[in-house]
């Protein structure tokens, strides 16, 4: 016991002697929070459009009026030529075309119903369906304006509509933030454990220190133990320093037990770690393990539901995704900071982890070896 | 003192079919400060690895201090001491620091065992608190020195503890070494430079992973079956070729700026290979007839290997 406090009185030593560890462990985590929740947004701010209104009557310039009005819509361009306005979108400059035909106002009056067209760039599918929704939902909005308006009988006899009422729970303003920093805070976890654990010992390889702790009484579990506890109790801190930093600038809730993430985040780094302390068995340089880890990484991160939801990926990716120790802390992390979970909402979640925790440190403990 | 010694029977390790070691066998005596001299790829390092229980053999038995290097690997790691060839300790911790920690791994302190390292420690102690990559490769060695003799070991095993060491500092390490062989420690000492040999009790010549001869230095010269000189002229690289082929030499070896001319018995006269080498317009000739050192009796073994002796 006491040999493995020293070792990991050393390893501290040297963390804390490596200069570009302190940036790592105290500026990363802010930089992180304040890039990644920002940035990676799915809610649609500013949609740019390109207004073609053919008619310009007062019920078109109603209409685009309404567009204009929406946070989410900047009408960028106007035009009578539908021709131009496609040539902006070609150029990257709008990401829509509303398009009123000549003629919209006389129909609508007479006839009870007009034609408007939306053309949206749909490179990204999931911003485009977001935009057709968004835009939907303004003209839904504005026929109901137009029928009350003009109190039209042709338009009130047409009119049958359910309303429906909702909220968002556990999110009610759709915080997209609220929703990304303890996905954010799991990334930072797992990448300061994975890539430091596993670097540290095969850095031992490389420089040839283990040569010279190997001829010594230090026995394997002393040498691991030594090894992961440092970067073990380096990431738990990272965690509440990344939760303080959330709660701080971004006002995060933490509905539940923070008790109950720290215990599932002490049982995640054992699996994260041990999964270093593996890649450290089987790579013999700093770059072959950096390459090792980072390959797992990003395999992990992207379906861990940081981005995507698990949900719709197809079946045989779900069950998959089981293996993956990142997705069940991200998880975690959200159900207890957002929904408040209890032990007993987590608990298959959390078992999975230990269950994987035991399987990969046994791994990692039966692959090392003293003896080449 | 507990029994010290290291016995080797017939060990051999392969690498990947290359044999690296081949039916090594040797014992040392206690207190002993045996070295192994041989170029670079004779074998050396793998015997060390081996002894200090960091490789397997494939076959064969060697015990140190009386244990098992496979069964009892826990306990040699208690007694030995081992300074690898490359530089093995932690570049970012300081001189002390460094100390400090393969005293405490190993259940002491610094204090305890001072007196061992004090001659050696001494002289690093003013950069104590330098970083051990910021030492230089003489003051390198001396710390890598006491870290492997902190813990009071029983049997020390250098692996070229002089490789990229000046010159000075080399003579200072070979005293050290002879220090702490009179305080008992079984050392066992690998080099490729054959001039220190002759500080070892006992030497072992090995060559392509076989050990050619083991001995005293002292007998590794007497038993140096020919006769010598030492022939200097101008034009070094056509003298090796003209001395080659002069009837009655054994061999020739190129010693630096002289040619070492080795033949059996009294076969060559001085004056007559003189004038040889003048009639050649060789400028400036100077032959002299000289003691073999062990370089030359190591050349010898390995172009001409007798049957190993045993002692």
């Amino acid at each position: 016991m006491r040999t493995i406090l020293y070792i990991i009185q050393k390893e501290f030593l040297q963390v804390f002697r490596n200069k570009s560890m302190l940036p790592i462990i105290f500026v990363l985590p802010v930089i992180q929070l304040i890039i990644l929740v920002n940035a990676a947004t799915y809610e649609m701010k500013h949609i740019r459009v390109s207004v073609v209104d053919l008619d310009l009557s007062g019920t078109s310039r109603k209409l685009v009026s309404k567009f204009q009005g929406s946070p989410f819509y900047q009408v960028k361009h106007t035009s009578f030529s539908y021709a131009e306005a496609e040539d902006e979108m070609k150029k990257g400059k709008t990401d829509m075309i509303l398009q009123v035909p000549s003629g919209f106002e006389k129909k609508l009056l007479t006839e009870g119903m007009a034609k408007v067209q939306f053309v949206i760039n749909a490179i990204n599918g999931q911003s485009a369906g977001l935009t057709n929704a968004y835009s939907t939902m303004i003209l839904l909005d504005y026929n109901r304006e137009v029928v009350l308006d003009n109190n039209n009988p042709a338009l009130m006899a047409g009119i049958r509509t359910i309303q429906t009422d909702y909220s968002y729970w556990y999110n009610p303003k759709l915080n997209y933030k609220t929703y990304m920093v303890p996905g954010i805070l799991v990334l930072l976890v797992t990448i300061i454990g994975l890539l430091l654990s596993g670097m540290n010992i095969v850095r031992e390889v490389e420089i040839g220190t283990i040569e010279q702790i190997n001829v010594t009484p230090i026995n394997k579990i002393q040498f691991i133990a030594g090894k992961l506890l440092p970067f073990w109790i380096i990431g738990l801190f990272e965690l509440a320093f990344g939760l303080a930093v959330g709660k701080l600038l971004f006002n995060i809730p933490m509905e539940g037990n923070l008790g109950l993430i720290f215990l599932s985040a002490a049982v995640y780094l054992f699996v994260i770690l041990s999964f270093g302390l593996l890649i450290s068995t089987v790579t013999s340089t700093q770059q072959q393990a950096m390459l090792v880890s980072f390959f797992f990484m990003v395999v992990f991160i992207l379906m861990s539901g940081l981005f995507t939801s698990i949900e719709s990926m197809p079946e045989w990716a779900q069950k998959l995704d089981r293996l993956n120790p990142v997705m069940y802390f991200i998880r975690i992390m959200r159900m207890v900071l957002l929904k408040g979970s209890g032990f007993a909402d987590i608990s298959s979640h959390f078992w999975s982890l230990v269950v994987y925790a035991v399987c990969s440190l046994g791994l990692a403990i039966l692959r090392y070896r003293k003896v080449s | 003192m507990a029994i010290a010694s290291v016995h080797v029977h017939q060990v051999t390790k392969q690498f990947n079919g290359t044999p690296a070691l081949d039916n090594i066998s040797f014992d040392t005596g206690n207190g002993e400060l045996f070295g192994f001299i041989g170029p670079d790829g004779a074998g050396k390092t793998t015997l060390f690895r081996i002894l200090t229980t960091l490789l397997l053999a494939d076959s064969g038995t060697c015990t140190v201090a009386g244990y098992d290097v496979v069964k009892d690997y826990k306990a040699i790691r208690n007694i030995c001491g081992y300074m690898p060839g490359r530089f093995s300790l932690y570049q970012d911790l300081t001189v002390e620091e460094n100390l400090r920690f393969f005293a405490t791994i190993f259940g002491t302190t610094i204090d305890e065992n001072y007196h061992l390292v004090k001659d050696i420690y001494q002289q690093i102690e003013p950069f104590r608190n330098r970083k051990a990559g910021q030492l230089s490769g003489g003051m390198k060695q001396k710390l890598a020195l006491s870290c492997a003799m902190i813990h009071k070991p029983d049997v020390l095993f250098l692996d070229e503890p002089t490789t990229g060491v000046d010159a000075v500092s080399r003579v200072e390490f070979w005293d050290m070494l002879k220090r702490l062989k009179n305080s008992g420690i079984t050392i066992l000492v690998s080099t490729p430079y054959m001039d220190e040999a002759g500080l070892c009790d006992r030497v072992a010549l090995m060559q392509n992973g076989r050990i050619m001869t083991i001995s005293t230095p002292g007998e590794v010269i007497s038993s140096y079956p020919l006769s010598l000189l030492s022939v200097k002229a101008g034009d070094i690289y056509r003298l090796l070729g003209e001395l080659r082929a002069y009837p009655g030499v054994h061999s020739v070896y190129a010693f630096g700026q002289t040619a070492h001319v080795s033949f059996s018995g009294q076969q060559i006269e001085r004056q007559q290979m003189f004038d040889f080498l003048k009639s050649n317009n060789h400028a400036s000739v100077e032959i002299s007839v000289i003691e073999p050192s062990i370089e030359d009796c190591f050349m010898e073994l390995m172009n001409n290997p007798v049957e190993k002796q045993t002692n």
